[in-house]
């Protein structure tokens, strides 16, 4: 039970002239569940390594309830941390693992032993406890590091990518075990991945790293909907945005020749060339009679884009088309969702339409985001 | 670093330890497998094999018969290659004509503390170069690499006129201390600490472990292996030291089995030898001994080290 406050935390490594971690300010509310995303390399671990006092902070505070870190050795600060390669101990039994914290802490024999009777029975460890990790599974030896967490009630959790080592099924399940079991302790989690899904999936919050730098912090859904530029924009959402770089004329963006009217205070702001970002979702296929491969003219350019298919994704149930718009080969690839199986075939010609209000406009320059 | 291998390497072996034989079995699969580059190569590496055995072997072997020869019959030409008749003559000998129990007793002594002195400083010191952090720790780690870099040979007269001065001929602990120094086990345990994988340390101290816990509990028990074959490797060396405990001693007092041999060599103008092979041969029976009780484990950390390189 705490909250934990990133005030300006910045770790440059020696020898580094760039922050690994530059001036992030988090507010992390008591009991919430924050995942950490980003790229490989970006910072997310340090991140968590300073939190659990494991990485000193070369510049501003960490606070956990209020309380600041800055010289709290790692065992006094009562955080447990999950790591990716789970980091059992060899020599001990599962059960010896998870009672490892509680025998340093002092805490009675038999209450250690409910402790991790508990924890067992929530994870579904009861016949492992006595197993060694040598001879459990990668995700038995996941459940062993969440138990050790677990039988600690600590203030905060800490979990590093800790499904990475998993197959995907079992990633799915456990996905949703995680996020349950926080759910019912309450404990205050911060969560790192590289998984889009797992963010989207499993936080109250999502906080975006790129390059030791904070993006965004958000809910899922605003972080789909109104990601703060580019970065943001392309990382979330599977598959990706499609970002067209389009020149501004008169209030309308031309994508690909395609006329994209923006909202007059979205136009003020733009320049003379900007960002449009389409979801897969935000296309809608139209009848190849408005005029086939070029669309049906209006004053200002085509009202729909004719796309030649290169790849189409079949899931069953949605399908993706990928492809390019026609007379402009080299250009970007533009993706479009369907929602049932398509016929559509790679070299077959489709036009589609953006739907009103699901546009995102970005400042060319900045990346920065400029519709609302 | 991809962690699901690090976790590989300090794994223990699944479930029950595989039989003897079926690790014959393995390690002649690996055996081919390796020396598959045609009958030349397997040629060279056999005769290879052949004569590293029969240089270790072949001084050991006449160093045994020669222990139940009977005098006359240790300079004869040709070389007699087993005894005959053969005689324990030789043992009866080594235990009558030198105090050999003192000199036992003595070795014991001094191998047993200065070997317990040796490894507990060696891990102790490892730990604190390795997992604690420190100002000026580097420096320290660079002096005991120099230290490893000074033969023996050099610090002995020194050494010798310090503790000569102290009174300490003669003592146990003129010939214990100077020998106490640390330099190598040091060193191996440093680089096999720092070979641990770093998170597995991380949780510990997250956990709440101490630094005598963290290495009672979690360091030592993942380093068990190189551990055991650093402390042969110690004893073995205590057991044989000759040059130190030679200068030390006079007599039986204190001196240990190496030096007590010498005395067998020079009793009566020329040398008899019989005794002297019968003294090596119960010299050695200890080591031995040690060596098949450890045996396992030690092949497990000389292994171990080939693999983390
Ligand atoms: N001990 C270190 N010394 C120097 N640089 C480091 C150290 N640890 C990390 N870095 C650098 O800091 C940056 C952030 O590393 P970090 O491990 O936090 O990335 P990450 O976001 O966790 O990546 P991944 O998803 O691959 O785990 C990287 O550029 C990395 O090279
Ligand atoms: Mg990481």
């Amino acid at each position: 039970m705490a909250t934990v406050y990133f005030d300006e935390a910045t770790r440059r490594f020696a020898g580094h002239d760039k922050s690994a971690v530059d001036s992030i300010t988090l507010d992390i509310a008591d009991g919430e569940f924050l995942v950490l995303v980003g790229p490989s390399g970006c910072g997310k671990s340090t991140t968590l390594r300073m939190l659990a006092g494991l990485e000193p902070i070369n510049g501003g505070r960490i606070l956990v309830d209020g309380h600041d870190q800055q010289g709290v050795r790692p065992r006094d600060r009562d955080i447990a941390m999950v790591f990716q390669s789970y980091a059992l101990y060899p020599n001990m039994t599962a059960a010896q693992n998870m009672a490892f914290a509680l025998d340093n802490a002092k805490v009675s024999k038999s209450e250690t032993k409910s402790r991790v009777a508990e924890a067992a029975k929530i994870l579904e460890l009861d016949e492992l406890l006595d197993r060694k990790p040598g001879s459990l599974s990668g995700g038995q030896r996941q459940r062993v590091a969440m138990g050790r967490a677990i039988v600690r009630n600590p203030k905060v959790f800490c979990m590093d990518e800790p499904l990475s080592n998993l197959d995907a099924k079992l990633r799915v399940s456990t996905r949703s075990q995680i996020a349950g079991l926080q759910r019912r302790l309450g404990i205050t989690t911060v969560y790192v991945t590289h998984d889009q899904v797992e963010a989207m999936t499993m936080g109250h919050r999502v906080a975006v790293l790129r390059d030791g730098r904070l993006q965004q912090v958000d809910t899922p859904e605003r972080l789909y909907d109104h990601p703060v530029n580019t970065f943001v924009a392309s990382f979330i959402g599977s598959p990706s945005i499609t970002l067209v770089e389009s020149k501004v004329e008169q209030g309308v963006a031309s994508v690909h020749g395609l006329a994209v009217p923006l909202q007059r205070d979205v136009a003020a702001r733009a320049g003379g060339s900007v960002v449009v970002g389409f979801r897969p979702e935000s296309w809608r296929i139209v009848g190849a009679g408005d005029g086939a491969g070029d669309g049906a003219r209006s004053e200002t350019g085509v009202e729909s884009l004719a796309i030649s298919v290169d790849l189409v994704e079949s899931l069953g149930s949605e399908s993706f088309v990928y492809g390019r718009p026609v007379g402009a080969e080299e250009a970007s690839r533009v993706t479009v969702r369907l929602e049932k199986r398509t016929h559509l075939r790679v070299g077959d010609v489709v036009n589609v339409v953006p739907n009103q209000g699901e546009v995102h406009v970005f400042d060319a320059s900045t990346g920065d985001r400029i519709s609302d | 670093m991809s962690a699901p291998a690090i976790v590989g390497t300090i794994d223990e072996p699944p479930t029950a330890p595989p039989s003897r034989r079926e690790r014959r079995a393995d390690q002649n699969r690996s055996e081919s497998s390796s020396h598959n580059r045609g009958p030349l190569m397997t040629t060279a590496g056999y005769v290879g094999m052949t004569v590293a055995l029969l240089i270790v072997a072949v001084p050991l072997f006449w160093i045994i018969i020669t222990s139940f020869k009977e005098r006359g019959d240790i300079y004869v030409r040709p070389a007699q290659w087993w005894p005959n008749p053969a005689t324990t003559e030789n043992y009866h000998d080594v235990t009558t004509r030198i105090p050999f129990s003192n000199y036992f007793r003595n070795s014991l002594i001094i191998t047993g503390v200065t070997s317990t002195v040796k490894i507990v400083l060696g891990v102790i010191s490892a730990y604190a170069l390795s997992l604690l952090r420190f100002p000026g720790r580097g420096i320290v780690f660079l002096v005991v690499i120099a230290a490893l870099m000074v033969p023996n040979q050099i610090t002995v007269i020194s050494n010798y006129a310090l503790v000569a001065q102290l009174g300490w001929r003669n003592t146990y602990q003129g010939i214990i201390i100077p020998l106490a120094g640390v330099a190598f086990g040091t060193f191996l345990m440093r680089n096999q600490f720092l070979s641990l994988p770093g998170e597995i340390i991380e949780a510990a101290r997250l956990d709440g472990a101490g630094p005598l816990k963290l290495l009672w509990k979690v360091v030592l028990p993942m380093s068990w292996p190189t551990l055991v074959a650093f402390s042969l490797i110690t004893v073995v060396n205590e057991w044989n030291e000759y040059l130190w405990p030679f200068l030390m001693s006079d007599d039986e007092r204190v001196a240990p089995l190496p030096v007590g041999l010498t005395q067998l060599q020079n009793n009566d103008g020329v040398t008899n030898w019989g005794p002297v092979m019968a003294g090596t041969v119960l010299a050695m029976v200890p080591i031995l001994v040690l060596f098949l009780v450890l045996q396992r484990q030690m092949i497990k950390g000389l292994t171990a080290g080939a693999l983390k390189g």
